[in-house]
């Protein structure tokens, strides 16, 4: 699918996944584009975290296709999924942060892995990436020393401070307040709007996705039932999504 | 790219500046400006900006800003002006907090000492009364938990035991029967390993094994159910979590420790009369005999109240490390390994001890 002529940066055509004889994914097939917000969404356990691990080869799909930029990912060697992955941010729905190490340590691993800048750069960038968070007084602590949300931001912190073409939010207001919340989907309008981010978010919270969504993929029971924008999602007349905006309609 | 041009004061960036180039736009900015300081940093002809960059020219601001003089910024684009203003330092930096020095830490880790040693013997206390009113009151313990753990700490383990006891009985005869053929003492093998199994090699043995192998379950399971907070929703439900995941397990431990004991050695008198009876020619009638006669009731009493010592050190100590976790898997790890480390070391000392008793 091709809008407005842009070309897609993730194509994901015939996806299919499956946790041992149980299959959660079938036959997914969209797009993603550069600088959008696509927000997945849909009832619990319908597959959304498990869409984002089969397009990231976190697990393996069964059968389907995944391309990244042009390029299929699933029959990629490592070295070159690994180039691959330098470009894309993942922000894991507990943050995902190494215990045994501070907060700074946790968002400088890809900066000291993957770049040759200086150590005071480095420093620098961590400090701008916790502070747009709002945690740089948090800069020393352990993450066990962090709360839930705390820590999902550090991960945000760390998904982010290579400036990835591509965002992956498993899940980023959950467990947040909403003030919070909002300021972190401001964040994510910065970056989509400054540096042409595309952003893909995995959520269930109905005030984040009005605030932030481009394009929404819903997911229900495994099959992909609607793909566009979010206003065409209300007005589809699908009884599912339906009844999703009218129960959270209160939020 | 980037490109670079200092001209009359005037230090002029365009072109690209992102994390592939920052670290060389530093180094070459500051080379061309090794004998002049520039006045002004030009970034009207910066197209695109990343974090790096804008980090790095932040980098360079800061080493030619002076308290007499600073340095004059002409802005980029409005867009890259945006980018700039993102990723911008406001924070302040907060230091790290100051390292105690050695005596704080020596105050430190001697008081964190007596707090856990606090710690442990109110566990201790609870763990015993507990126990106690359990083997009246099932009450407040999962049902067929008994059972269960009696298997796992107990039938699950025989084949360890089985095979390290007959190796260990078989090494002792053999590393003894060459020593006593020379003296034609052959006859006195099976009271030598029946001695040695029973008063020490047979509790110790399978003690370590136990620890190594059930205690650093014991712990990993508790440490696992605090980090996901299991602990605290047994004690939201109002459960004891000590009645209801330790006791049953103290109770398992310490009806088969000694089971195991005993296992342990009639296997190691197994793996001993082998070498009795091809290296020394001694009978199975001999050798039953001298080994019975020679092991008194008192022998039998120490031996399987050690173990049973043993078994209640294990499970104090995993379950111990299991509830004062912190963090989250790491934190598990840890506390396997300290449970593992600390029961070996208390049952060492345990049975240093219960070896007294036999002078008496």
């Amino acid at each position: 699918m091709i809008i407005n002529n842009m070309e897609p940066i993730i194509s994901v055509r015939g996806l299919e996944a499956r946790y041992g004889e149980k299959r959660i994914l079938n036959d997914i097939s969209f797009d993603i584009f550069a600088g959008q917000v696509t927000v997945i969404l849909g009832p619990s356990g319908c597959g959304k975290t498990t869409l984002l691990k089969n397009m990231l080869r976190l697990h393996e799909p069964v059968r389907g296709s995944v391309k990244f930029w042009g390029e299929e990912v699933l029959q990629m060697d490592e070295t070159s999924f690994n180039a691959v992955l330098r470009k894309v941010g993942m922000l894991f729905q507990g943050g995902a942060l190494l215990n045994s190490i501070s907060v700074m340590e946790n968002v400088a691993i890809p900066l000291e892995q993957h770049t040759r800048l200086s150590r005071s750069v480095i420093e620098r960038i961590i400090r701008v990436k916790l502070d747009l968070v709002g945690l740089h007084h948090a800069i020393h602590l352990l993450p066990s020393e962090l709360s839930g949300g705390m820590r999902k931001r550090a991960g945000l912190a760390r998904a982010m401070v290579m400036d990835p073409p591509i965002l992956f939010c498993d899940e980023p207001s959950a467990g947040l307040d909403p003030l919070t919340s909002a300021s972190l989907d401001e964040l994510l309008l910065d970056l989509k709007k400054q540096l042409n981010m595309s952003i893909v978010i995995v959520t269930h919270e109905l005030a984040s996705i009005y605030r932030v969504a481009d394009r929404v993929i819903f997911l229900d029971e495994g099959a992909l039932i609607y793909e566009g924008t979010l206003d065409g999602a209300r007005q589809a007349g699908i009884p599912t999504i339906d009844r999703f905006f009218e129960a959270g309609k209160y939020e | 790219m980037y490109t670079l041009h200092f001209e009359n004061g005037i230090l002029a960036v365009s072109g690209k500046l992102n994390r592939d180039n920052a670290t060389q736009f530093q180094k070459s900015a500051r080379l061309l400006t090794v004998k002049n300081a520039p006045n002004t940093l030009d970034l009207s002809g910066l197209e695109a900006l990343d974090s790096a960059g804008v980090a790095s020219i932040e980098e360079l601001v800061a080493h030619f800003n002076h308290k007499d003089s600073q340095l004059k910024i002409i802005p980029a684009s409005p867009d890259v002006e945006a980018v700039r203003n993102t990723f911008k330092s406001t924070a302040q930096i907060v230091d790290k907090p100051p390292q105690p020095n050695i005596f704080e830490k020596l105050g430190g880790n001697m008081e964190a000492w007596f707090r856990s040693m606090g710690e442990a013997l109110v566990l201790c206390s609870e763990l015993f009364y507990w126990s106690i009113v359990g083997i009246f009151d099932r009450k407040g313990q999962r049902k067929g938990s008994f059972g269960a753990q009696g298997l796992l700490l107990g039938y699950n383990a025989l084949p360890v035991v089985a095979l390290l006891s007959f190796i260990i009985g078989f090494i002792l005869s053999l590393q003894s029967a060459a020593q006593l053929k020379n003296y034609g003492g052959n006859v006195f093998l099976p009271d030598l390993l029946a001695i040695t199994l029973v008063r020490e090699m047979a509790p110790l043995i399978t003690a370590i094994i136990v620890a190594g192998r059930s205690g650093s379950a014991i712990a990993s399971e508790i440490a696992t159910m605090q980090v996901s907070e299991e602990i605290d929703a047994l004690r939201m439900m109002a459960i004891n979590p000590i009645r209801y995941v330790v006791v049953p397990k103290f109770h398992a431990i310490t009806v088969v420790m000694p089971l195991l004991v005993v296992f342990s050695i009639v296997v190691g008198e197994l793996g001993g009369f082998m070498i009795a009876t091809s290296m020394l020619d001694l009978s199975l009638g001999t050798f039953v005999s001298r080994s019975v006669n020679i092991i008194k009731f008192k022998d039998i009493f120490i031996s399987l109240t050690k173990s049973t010592v043993f078994a209640w050190l294990i499970v104090i100590i995993g379950a111990y490390n299991g509830f004062r976790v912190r963090g989250g898997a790491e934190g598990v790890g840890k506390a396997t390994t300290a449970s593992v480390v600390a029961a070996i070391f208390a049952i060492v000392i345990a049975d240093a001890l219960f070896s007294l008793l036999y002078l008496l």
